[in-house]
């Protein structure tokens, strides 16, 4: 229903109040759902109007906003260190070795047990980062950048499947990977990106998910289109033939390479919406492997948590439930902005992970409509006659609905190094949003 | 001891998730201890040397080799479940039945835009939700659910009537809307009757005994059995008269209700009349004032209803179409005496006068506008009994000597207030003076004090010929009725003076003399108790409140249906069992039902 409609029929119902409530409430809309259906109108306006630009690859200390030596940055809501979990562990000793602060598990533990090592969230320095998400001064940044100017948001590099450390692996091979992904490929594609015009992601996703991507569990083709974009350059920027094999092998061979600076741009786009007077929409959704945690739109900068539940999927051989770490990661900015599983639909060959079927997908997506308040202009689905993924989650919708956003996910171990055990889909615990509900009552004085 | 069987098969791209599925289905094979299965990429090699499933057949794969590892009880079982792969790789997932259903009436309406009807069969607490979500939508409303406060259907039937919407119910059991049978419907067949019922199984009932008469309906239209009650002031009834009354498809009107508020009942006929249409009215506990007034006909039973429909409306097709007024007895009378049914005898046996309505006027709010009030003065106390069922329905506030109700009791039956019937004959009245059947000189003096009063707009009082009474009433009462006239017209006020005159053509008064005399002196001369009543309806209806109304558009129940049903399974099983387009919300109760969530929820949407 529309603002306008729903204040028409309140200020009918006022004119011709019967005055026989006896006190009980007489359903007919309120001025203040119209109001909150204005600022959620105003936020998806908002969302819609990002265009997010691939511009560049940077040392995160040199561009993220406040990232300085000493502190480390991590997926989901704060966290302190006791309460880390292990993937998340795995990956701040990983960070502090790589940034040569301790030579071993035991200094890293110790450094932190000391608290002589700042951990803050990503989301609170205009980043993003997939399962553990850590992310320290030195390493390489994909930077995504707003097309009306101004506003930046950046994102760690992704290193691919195995032993990595965003699963918690620190093995001297795992960081001596890393480096020549921050030090040597990232900055060539830097360079490559440079050399052109910047990458369009909003154009590159949607074109991707008419591709059979959803954005989140299913990036293929969205990195072969990062390849398509970017290959004709790196030959022009690479020192050798070697270092662009390696650029280029690193993009075409990573099915997941286009997710990271995806993320950056779903967190464009997200921040957009935020700060919204009076608006119920979510702005972000983030895991850090032990608490599950929203940001609404007219709720500042507080989260609202519950315990992150341990994904429902399939697992790989050896593995199973009891091996897996509660749900972690930033990568739920997806889902946030109306990809991964609120595309599912488009992605027809991950449809075993909402039960097999296409139909199944389609349900999925559909199911994401009733508890979303607009469908994106520039992400569609050609199976739903390119109909625009459910967009603008609405903390109103997923408490009344009893309907909690789907998330498509991968399986972290709940020890740190082993890595990815699996995927599937998990649903957020419904208390974040039953309490941004009513956070949001008290903020537009409905309750004291 | 454990047993190991593989398989490689080259060039075989299967996506990862296919094969995390190959892999849960052959661990669930007899025997079957541990899988992998495996496109053989680097990455993958790793998995399956941790595993300990790799083998020198296995690491000389090639990344786009599959490879399938099965770790068994014994070699049989290993065999049994390779042998399956291609099986249940090919094997589809049985696809669960049912499409997506929507689980808001909002998506629904998405799904189905066409959907100009909701069919709401909830728990009662959460049905007026929906019913403000489907109004809101511009959608019209069918509520099934019952225990929905009153205030709410109040504030409900009140937003959509301003905007051109219908909301049946609460409680409303059935309706037929376009041919479609909604809740408890009957099938109908098509055909010329239009049912609005505050009664489901009144409704039901009728439609029994139109059927049994191999006749059909245009619309049954239930309105919930509180719509015609004081609070609600029947106005679903009233959008659903309205309807019937502009669709040329429908020639009589049935109009059923549990008790009503009988000023609820009487204004809903009172705009009947205007109608033209005959409307046949079955009002539960409302006595009966008389078998017709105008076009409105009085029903006893549903039998009797629909009998009476049915016979109107075969009359109807066989005559003009503009049924009641004078143009209703040249039918009659054209149509000839051995033509006339059964049914309709006792009903009026004069042509009704032709009356020129008044030109309406409001008062200001407030005190009662000059003319307005209806005063009977009878001679014969059945009369003055009869005018007081019939006036109560649209009389409002009326008093009598000889009240109905309690309320109605009118202390001194010589001081008249607001509308007023007085049985003349009542013994205070009579003490020491003769019986105004005798002498009609008191009457014709009340008669002069009641015209004297401005706010009394039109005086009806009787006249009963026969041997014994007073031998010329009109020599006393014309005089009085035309000083009445003239005095009115000298203060520039409406008055109409209707004359109730009884007798047989041979009594020793002359029954046309007096009827002459009468006319002569400006009194509408009307020969049975329904048109007189008719003339009092036509004069109480020019000062019923008219209320803010956006006209129901005829789309509302036209043909193609299509409507989304929140609730009751069966009632959307029964909709699409009639070949109509619906979509079924999967409704729950909102926020799992808990209290104070709904109520934050309810106050900020």
């Amino acid at each position: 229903m529309s603002g306008v409609l729903r204040h028409e029929l309140q200020r009918c119902e006022r004119a011709t109040d019967a005055g026989g409530g006896g006190g009980r409430h007489v359903g007919a809309p309120s001025s203040t759902g119209a109001a909150i259906d204005e600022a959620n109108r105003v936020a998806v306006e908002r969302m819609a109007a990002v265009r997010p630009l691939l511009a560049g690859v940077a040392r995160a200390g040199d561009v993220i906003p406040g990232l300085r030596p000493g502190m480390l940055l991590h997926a989901g809501p704060p966290i302190e260190w006791p309460r880390a979990s292990g993937p998340l562990r795995g990956a701040v000793i990983g960070a502090l070795i790589y940034e040569g602060m301790a030579a071993d598990a035991a200094e890293a533990e110790a450094l932190m047990a000391r608290g002589e090592v700042t951990l803050e969230p990503c989301h609170h320095h205009s980043a993003v980062g997939p399962m553990a998400g850590v992310t320290s001064p030195s390493m390489a940044v994909w930077l995504v950048e707003d097309a009306a100017g101004g506003r930046c948001a950046y994102s760690n590099v992704n290193e691919g499947y195995g032993r990595v450390l965003r699963y918690g692996a620190y093995a001297p091979e795992v960081l001596d990977r890393l480096r020549r992904l921050n030090e040597e490929v990232a900055p060539l594609l830097g360079k490559a990106i440079g050399a052109g015009e910047a990458v369009d992601l909003r154009a590159l996703v949607g074109e991707a998910l008419h591709m059979g991507d959803e954005g989140h569990n299913r990036n293929r083709a969205g990195s072969l289109l990062l390849l398509r974009a970017l290959g004709p350059r790196v030959p022009r920027v690479a020192p050798d033939a070697e270092a662009a094999a390696a650029a280029l092998d690193y993009l075409g061979g990573n099915a997941l390479a286009v997710l990271n600076p995806l993320m950056a741009a779903c967190k464009l786009i997200a921040d957009a919406g935020h700060g919204v007077a009076g608006s119920t929409l979510v702005s972000a959704m983030a895991r850090n492997g032990t608490d599950f945690g929203i940001r609404v739109s007219g709720l500042g900068d507080r989260w609202l948590t519950a315990p992150s539940p341990v994904p429902d999927g399939l697992y790989f051989a050896g593995y199973g439930p009891a091996d897996a770490n509660p749900d972690i990661g930033d990568s739920t900015i997806t889902e946030t902005v109306g990809l991964g599983a609120f595309a599912m639909a488009a992605a027809p060959a991950i449809v075993t992970f909402v039960g097999g079927s296409p139909e199944e997908a389609v349900g999925a997506t559909l199911e994401m409509y009733e508890i979303t308040v607009a469908e994106s202009p520039h992400f569609t689905i050609p199976q739903l006659g390119f109909r625009g993924t459910p967009t603008g989650i609405d903390v109103r919708k997923v408490v009344e609905l009893g309907i909690t956003p789907r998330i498509n996910t991968g399986i972290a171990h709940r020890e740190a190094g082993v890595g990815q055990i699996g995927a599937g889909l998990v649903r957020p615990p419904m208390g974040p949003f039953v309490e941004a509900l009513k956070a949001s009552a008290t903020a537009l004085g409905i309750v004291g | 001891m454990s047993a190991r069987r593989q398989l490689i098969r080259a060039g075989a791209y299967l996506d990862s998730v296919v094969l995390l599925e190959l892999q849960r289905r052959l661990s669930a094979e007899p025997g079957v201890l541990r899988v992998a299965a495996v496109m053989a990429t680097p990455a993958n090699q790793e998995v399956l040397a941790e595993a300990g499933l790799g083998s020198d057949e296995t690491r000389a794969a090639r990344p786009d080799d599959l490879v399938v590892v099965v770790e068994a009880a014994d070699d049989g079982a290993a065999a049994a479940a390779l042998s399956r792969v291609d099986e249940l790789l090919t094997q589809r997932r049985q696809v669960a039945a049912t499409a997506a259903r929507p689980r808001s009436l909002e998506s629904a309406l998405r799904l189905l835009p066409a959907a100009h009807w909701v069919l709401i069969s909830v728990p009662g607490a959460y049905a007026a939700e929906i019913a403000w979500n489907a109004l809101g939508a511009g959608r019209h409303v069918f509520l099934f659910s019952d225990h929905v406060p009153l205030a709410e259907e109040v504030a409900l039937k009140r937003a959509a009537r301003q905007r051109g919407l219908l909301v049946l119910g609460p409680d409303c059991g059935t309706a037929v809307v376009a041919g479609v049978g909604l809740g408890f419907a009957n099938r109908m067949k098509p055909g010329p009757i239009g049912v609005v019922a505050a009664s489901g199984t009144g409704l039901q009932a009728l439609c029994a005994h139109l059927d049994a008469l191999g006749t059909g309906i245009t619309q049954a239209l239930g309105t919930g059995g509180r719509d015609l009650s004081a609070d609600v002031e029947g106005i679903a009834a009233t959008q659903a008269l309205r309807l019937l009354a502009d669709d040329p498809a429908t020639r009589v009107i049935v109009l059923v209700s549990k008790p009503p508020a009988p000023a609820v009942a009487g204004r809903l006929l009172a705009e009947a009349r205007a109608f033209g249409k005959p409307l046949v009215a079955w009002l539960l506990g409302v006595p009966m004032p008389a078998r017709r007034v105008g076009n409105v006909w009085f029903a006893a039973t549903p039998a009797d209803a629909a009998e009476l429909a049915h016979t109107l409306a075969r009359h109807e097709e066989a005559s003009a179409p503009d049924f009641g007024g004078a143009a209703a007895g040249a039918a009659e009378a054209a149509s000839g005496a051995a033509a006339r049914p059964r049914s309709l005898e006792g009903g009026s046996t004069a042509a009704l006068p032709v009356m020129e309505r008044p030109v309406a006027h409001a008062g200001p709010e407030g005190a009662a506008p000059p003319g307005r009030w209806v005063r009977a003065l009878c001679g014969g106390g059945t009369l003055a009994t009869q005018l007081v069922a019939g006036l109560q329905l649209l009389c409002d506030p009326l008093y009598s000597n000889v009240a109905l109700r309690a309320e109605q009791q009118l202390d001194d039956p010589r001081t008249s207030r607001g509308h007023c019937v007085v049985d003349m004959g009542a013994d205070e009245l009579t003490a020491g003076k003769p019986h105004p059947m005798l002498d009609a000189q008191p009457l014709a003096e009340r008669l002069t004090a009641e015209a004297a009063d401005p706010e009394v707009g039109l005086l009806l009082f009787d006249v009963v010929l026969g041997d014994g009474t007073n031998a010329d009433p009109a020599a006393v009462l014309a005089p009085a009725v035309e000083a009445a006239r003239e005095r009115a017209a000298g203060e520039g006020r409406p008055l109409t003076v209707v004359a109730l005159l009884q007798g047989t053509s041979g009594d020793p008064q002359d029954l046309g003399a007096q009827a002459g005399r009468l006319t002569d002196a400006g009194a509408l001369v009307c020969r049975s108790l329904e048109d007189a009543l008719a003339a009092a309806w036509e004069h109480v209806a020019q000062w019923l409140p008219e209320e803010p109304a956006a006209a129901v558009p005829p789309a509302a129940v036209a043909p193609p249906f299509a409507a989304v049903t929140v609730g009751v399974e069966a009632f959307h099983a029964s909709l699409v069992a009639q070949g109509v387009e619906a979509v079924q919300v999967d409704w729950r109760p909102p926020a799992g039902g808990d209290p104070d969530l709904m109520d934050l929820l309810r106050r900020m949407r």
